[in-house]
């Protein structure tokens, strides 16, 4: 589904700051499967993520997205593409303070022009699956970790996305939460949905609803 | 269509989401931007209403107006010139006019004192001006004295107060008899204080002035639109100087509102990089916060607008009275009729929400093209 053929990405190129979080990466993602990243702090996982979700241009070589190379697709396009295919759960969450949990969940939506009513009806079905139903119009900043983790979600799952991307998803989680996040994981292995995630915790990367691991380091990826 | 409609909906409701969140900050907003547009749409609207006024005023006051000049000083006209003029070509209607100026020691202000032209105020009373009624405290069948400047005392009775509606022209006027005029000022029988002419053909008016001022050389000639030209520069120039007054409020206001609308605080530069990360385009980041700028500026607009209306044509301007309505020495006390020009609102619209909007503008569009890998990398 997703093919990475010798990707690298430099921040500040030509500076004297100069940095190569990714070195030639080449890596085929299956569809329908759960993959992880894992590697420690620097290894370039989420610069990784970033390059998979269209976030970021790798500065060279190649990313597909269903057999159609999107690494050299203007902004627009890529924004068109991450919006349709993609949705994100960040590690500290970044939901909108301020705003409810169902206008954060309902925040990806506005810019597809769906109507109103139907985007709250999907938005309210997502908070019910993720027992969110009852903390709907409360502030994001008044619910605990565990809560806005699963706000985050239902707002990464708004627009159905193919793929569900996650960068370290239990970093913020005690265990209990953590243990019912893979829960949540699972579920979507179940009904077929691609997820890859970072993570370094054991907790997520050795559990059964994982069926991949990919291991990085220095910005390469680590053959077993 | 209506995918474009709800979108502009979803924009709108984050939009005002995002307003309530930061109450204080645009309220402060709000309330300085407001008062800009109040302080100069006050100074347009009265200044408008009062040119306009006494341009609807002039448009009744004669097309000529010939003085004698003595020593480059206005002096009486002599018997014989009334008839002299009646022998200019297109000249139609000659009235000699007699008015003059009194100062009342017990107001300490001038008084205009004129016999009107149709003879219709009978000896011995006189028909006051509103700013009278007030200072004096006159009313109709009271009487008054003055001490004319020959020392004799007068009396009249009040026979009728000017209506309030002409006060910018009458709010010092007394009207009298002719007899009484001429016996009050001691002023010599025969003799006028100017002419008043009106001419057949309003494009002739210039021709008539110029024969009028070979004919009687030692006369000047004065045309309405000469007055009008006139009223119209001292207008222009008092509402110079009021701005001049305000220039440096009005900049301060400015600059507090630019900086408040162009700087971007933390918050809103991560929440811009959320937006763009789950799938906001830059252009609906700018789209988002165009509506922001214009809800903010369009409100500050209409209410500005609307409360400048009310200070000017409801609650006679209390702000800026003294400075832009000295006339006589008494103030004259009425209420503007509404006049609107549409090209000075489009204007002031033009230079109070146009800068605003850029300034709002440049900042977002500076925020909204950063990569929105950015908050992954936070």
């Amino acid at each position: 589904m997703i093919e990475l053929r010798d990707v690298k990405k430099a921040f500040n190129q030509g500076q004297h700051n100069e940095y190569w979080a990714l070195s030639g990466i080449s890596l085929t993602i299956e569809a329908r499967r759960v993959t992880a990243l894992r590697g420690p702090s620097g290894s370039g996982k989420t610069t990784l993520l970033t390059l998979i979700g269209c976030l970021a241009r790798p500065t060279s070589g190649r990313v597909s997205l269903h057999g159609r190379d999107i690494s050299g697709l203007p902004e627009r396009f890529l924004t068109e593409i991450r919006r349709k295919t993609f949705g994100f759960v960040f590690q500290q969450f970044n939901l909108i303070k301020g705003l409810s949990a169902m206008e954060n969940v309902m925040l990806p939506a506005y810019p597809t022009g769906r109507p109103h009513r139907e985007l709250k009806q999907r938005a309210e079905a997502l908070l019910d699956r993720l027992r969110l139903a009852h903390r709907r119009d409360a502030r994001v900043e008044w619910l605990s970790g565990g809560e806005q983790q699963r706000v985050a979600i239902a707002r990464a799952l708004i627009n159905d996305p193919e793929v569900l991307i996650a960068d370290e998803p239990t970093a913020n989680l005690d265990t209990a939460l953590a243990k019912e996040f893979m829960a949540i994981l699972e579920s979507f292995g179940e009904e077929g949905r691609t997820v890859i995630l970072t993570s370094h915790d054991p907790l997520v990367v050795e559990s059964a609803a994982v069926n991949r691991v990919v291991d990085m380091r220095d910005g390469l990826i680590v053959e077993p | 269509m209506t995918v474009w409609f709800e979108k502009q909906r979803h924009l709108i409701d984050f939009t005002l989401a995002s307003l309530i969140r930061r109450k204080g900050r645009n309220l402060g907003l709000l309330f300085v931007y407001t008062l800009l547009v109040f302080v100069l749409a006050s100074v347009m609207l009265y200044t408008h209403a009062l040119r306009h006024e006494a341009a609807v005023i002039l448009e009744g006051s004669p097309e000529v107006l010939l003085q004698r000049l003595v020593a480059g000083r206005h002096d009486l006209i002599p018997p014989g010139y009334i008839e002299r003029i009646g022998t200019v070509r297109g000249v139609q209607q000659i009235r000699g006019r007699l008015w003059g100026y009194y100062y009342d020691s017990v107001v300490k202000a001038n008084y205009t004192f004129m016999v009107p032209e149709d003879g219709s105020v009978a000896k011995g009373t006189l028909v006051v001006g509103p700013a009278l009624e007030r200072e004096r405290g006159l009313a109709r069948d009271n009487g008054i004295s003055f001490r004319a400047y020959s020392g004799q005392l007068f009396s009249f009775t009040v026979a009728a107060v000017l209506p309030q509606a002409s006060e910018l022209a009458s709010a010092d006027l007394i009207l009298m008899n002719e007899g009484d005029f001429r016996a009050f000022f001691a002023y010599p029988a025969g003799h006028y204080t100017d002419v008043a002419l009106s001419v057949a053909n309003p494009k002739e008016v210039r021709n008539v002035a110029n024969k009028l001022a070979n004919l009687l050389p030692d006369s000047r000639p004065i045309l309405r639109e000469e007055v009008q030209r006139t009223y119209a520069s001292v207008f222009d120039w008092r509402e110079g100087i009021m701005l001049a007054l305000l220039s440096a409020a009005i900049l301060a206001f400015s600059i507090l509102a630019w900086e408040k609308a162009s700087g971007l605080s933390a918050d809103e530069k991560r929440e811009i990089g959320i937006l763009k990360a789950i799938g906001w385009e830059t252009g609906d980041v700018i789209r988002m916060k165009l509506w922001e700028g214009g809800l903010i500026s369009l409100t500050a607009f209409l209410v500005g607008f609307v409360a400048a209306y009310l200070h000017v044509f409801r609650a006679g301007s209390p702000l800026f009275e003294p400075v832009l309505k000295g006339w006589a020495v008494l103030y004259p006390r009425f209420d503007l009729v509404p006049v609107i020009d549409g090209l000075q609102v489009a204007t002031l619209f033009f230079f109070t929400v146009f800068p605003y909007m850029a300034a709002v503008l440049v900042p977002i569009w500076r925020a909204a093209v950063t990569d929105p890998d950015a908050v992954m990398r936070a």
